[in-house]
């Protein structure tokens, strides 16, 4: 399939790959010698969002928003207190190992250290054809033609087949990571940031190696990350995570060009633009901390930090809903004033602060901006 | 203006296993009173090592080798350790990553703070504790008496870093040496403690070496930008310059190989980041020539013989060294006589500069499968 024939025919027809519905995941706080249960840490609480076939769903937000937990729920590393994730019309929150197996070979993971996720002792060859061979796909011979050819789908070299991990470096040890999960030809990849431990000119390659595979094999992705950059480069659709719920769930162009809810703006102020001529913009930096998800603050939970919190914000949850009545293709947001305005940085940026020569080159349809 | 601190042609090797490898080669730069000089690079390209060579910090296998490093009038490198550990702390200190790394879990965040201060300063006890306090609440520490009492690892990762850089404040040092003091922390506190050290360096009159691999803090907090690509120096310049003409392939490189956020968002799919093939060379295989050169879209032959870093259009033969704030470049391309313009065939016209980095679908970088 061509990437324009996905887009095709994500436009006619909108049935998700995936749809979690009202996921929790809450995880004991234990106490005492008889370790009695004295509490909940809600490390995902309530959360709703459809992935559709071929595009890229970002999850955004800081360390404890909840954001990995919501991936690993997904792909069921933990099993999820509650709600539902329905993967290709079977829901799988509560399925057993049986059913797991073989769901677990269209829903695959790339993990932020690719050094943990990836045996010591295995030669990348070994390490590549085991899931073949552990779902019963083919034969060692034929393994062993597929791992060459994956290999070079992901720019490296077949020489590698003999080598250890310890031998990569981390973008390549990375490229790895990401080929291992493409061995069964998975619907769904849920990347855990992906490239939050590489160095930055190593970042581009393989952000770059992500959107060629997407388009070459029409994948399906859900990129968690806390870094913006990287967000916004690869999603199509982008949830802000904090404190365990979806603050604001809609497409790229909305959440940088007209952010609604107030924790979007603020995160998008506090991200340090290379451009030295934006240091003295105007923007808002938030104080405080983010508060424990064991006791999460009443109402809306970003009131505590919100500049335009109001006495309805303490006391009522604001729920996810749509940003625009009229125009379901804005997104949703949960906040009792949402904004609506254009982004503060949308006029912040002057001149383009580079050459086009090597700044992102911009294809087709540069938008209508904001 | 004089310099404050000037590093000079700085060597510091390391004995492995493998032999001895050369971590920071040559390295020269200075920094002005009250200036903040960001120092950024990836890993492996000696930004912190350098750090820790001025400081006399470095480990038991690491030596520097060459190289002089004059602080206020005298040359570190050869000062007495009593002398250099009355500089450390006092005229220079510093603020590391991780702050839990470099705090004592055992002592109240206060008694640390106290400490050097009756080190250093000469305080009574209980003039240091009430000094300590007063740090505590400058940094924007709330509840800053009970905070004082209080052990490290029960401070947030914002606030620990809050309390580590009242810690480089307490002793009113000259110079700041902060090695990547956001890396850790989450994008709104990033933008805290970035805020909180502006102020702090608009006040006083402290200057600071920023070292970090995040553009977007230099640009954010430099006054001048030192640019390191394994070991060494490739780029100088002031932080305008820098970002709106940079010169070397490889700092041009690293420019676009970030996502910019303030561009108006177009939706995915039109855009491409340019991306630097290949990784930075092993410290046991450094090349002679560039060492940017098996990377570089520009590469010529003469990037096989040894490059100096350069005030732009200068030639290596004869010139006097770059004064500060020159915009400076390791590079054959901008070196006269040894330019591409100077070549018999030039692969790039006069003027144009490099354009490597560009054409559409060319950096494409992995071989279709």
């Amino acid at each position: 399939m061509t990437a324009a024939e996905i887009e095709d025919a994500t436009a006619d027809d909108r049935r998700p790959l995936l749809e979690v519905v009202d996921l929790r995941l809450h995880y004991p706080i234990k106490r005492g010698v008889i370790s009695r249960t004295v509490g909940h840490v809600k490390a995902v609480d309530g959360v709703s969002f459809s992935v559709y076939p071929g595009e890229t769903l970002g999850i955004v937000g800081e360390s404890g928003c909840g954001k990995s937990s919501a991936g690993r729920s997904i792909i069921r590393l933990e099993t999820p207190t509650s709600g539902s994730v329905i993967f290709d019309g079977d829901d799988i929150s509560q399925a057993g190992e049986r059913s797991l197996r073989r769901v677990r070979s269209e829903l695959q993971m790339v993990f932020q250290d690719p050094y943990a996720s990836l045996n010591p002792q295995l030669r990348i060859g070994d390490l590549l054809a085991e899931p073949l061979i552990a779902h019963h796909r083919c034969s060692r011979a034929e393994a062993k033609k597929r791992v060459r050819e994956i290999l070079t789908t992901v720019g490296l070299n077949d020489q590698y087949v003999n080598r250890y991990p310890h031998e990569l470096s981390g973008g390549q040890r990375q490229r790895v990571g990401i080929a291992r999960a493409l061995m069964l030809e998975p619907k769904l990849i849920v990347c855990d940031e992906p490239v939050s431990a590489l160095d930055v000119s190593i970042q581009a390659q393989v952000l770059n190696l992500l959107k060629d595979l997407q388009e070459d094999f029409g994948l399906t992705y859900i990129f968690i990350s806390h870094g913006l950059g990287a967000i916004k480069y690869i999603s199509d659709r982008i949830a802000v995570m904090y404190l365990g719920k979806i603050m604001e769930l809609a497409p790229t162009t909305e959440i940088f060009n007209r952010p609604s809810h107030p924790y979007t703006e603020l995160l998008l102020d506090a991200y340090p633009e290379p451009d030295p001529r934006l240091r003295d913009r105007e923007r808002m930096v938030i104080e405080g901390d983010v508060p424990s998800p064991a006791d999460p603050p009443s109402g809306c939970v970003f009131h505590t930090r919100c500049p335009y919190a109001q006495e309805k914000c303490r006391i009522e949850v604001p729920q996810l809903e749509s940003i625009d009545a009229a125009d379901s293709g804005r997104g949703q947001v949960a906040c009792h004033f949402p904004l609506d305005k254009p982004s503060r940085r949308a006029f912040a940026a002057p001149e383009p602060a580079r050459a086009g020569r090597y700044s992102a080159t911009s294809g087709h349809g540069s938008g209508e901006g904001a | 203006m004089t310099e404050l601190l000037e590093v000079q042609n700085l060597r510091t090797e390391f004995a492995t296993d493998d032999g001895p490898v050369t971590s920071v080669d040559n390295v020269s730069f200075s920094v002005r009173p009250g200036e903040t000089v960001g120092l950024v690079g990836e890993s492996g390209s000696g930004k912190s090592v350098t750090a820790l060579s001025i400081m006399r910090l470095l480990k038991e296998n690491g030596r520097v080798t060459a190289g002089s490093i004059m602080f206020d009038g005298s040359d570190l490198l050869t000062l007495p350790e009593p002398q250099m550990r009355k500089v450390r702390g006092n005229a220079i200190s510093m603020i590391f990553q991780e702050p839990m790394t470099s705090l004592n879990p055992v002592l109240k965040v206060g008694e640390q703070l106290a400490e050097t201060m009756v080190l250093h300063l000469g305080l009574s006890k209980s003039e240091a504790w009430s000094r300590a306090v007063e740090l505590l609440d400058h940094v924007g520490i709330p509840r800053p008496k009970d905070i004082a009492a209080d052990y490290p690892h029960r401070l947030s990762g914002g606030m620990r870093q809050r309390a580590m850089i009242a810690m480089a404040l307490s002793c009113h040092p000259k110079l700041i040496i902060a090695d990547e003091p956001t890396t850790a922390l989450d994008v709104t506190i990033q933008a805290q403690i970035l805020k909180l050290m502006r102020q702090l360096s608009t006040e006083s009159d402290t200057a600071m070496i920023l070292i970090t691999h995040d553009l977007g803090v230099i640009a954010e907090m430099a006054d001048k930008v030192v640019v390191m690509y394994a070991g060494e120096v490739v780029e100088e310049s002031d932080v305008y310059t820098l970002f709106e003409q940079p010169k070397h392939p490889y700092t041009q490189g690293l420019l676009g190989s970030i996502p910019q956020i303030s561009a108006p968002a177009s939706g995915r799919g039109s855009e491409r980041l340019h991306s630097i093939p290949g990784s930075v060379p092993s410290l046991l295989e450094m090349p002679t020539g560039c060492r940017f050169a098996a990377r570089c879209p520009e590469r010529m032959p003469t990037c096989d013989d040894p490059v100096e870093l350069l005030p732009l259009g200068r030639s290596s033969t004869g010139s006097v060294p770059g004064a500060h704030g020159d915009h400076q470049v390791r590079c054959v391309l901008y070196e006269e006589g040894r330019g591409p313009s100077d070549q018999p065939s030039g692969v790039v016209s006069a003027g144009a500069g490099p354009a490597g980095f560009g054409a559409a679908g060319v950096d494409r970088d992995r071989t279709k499968g």
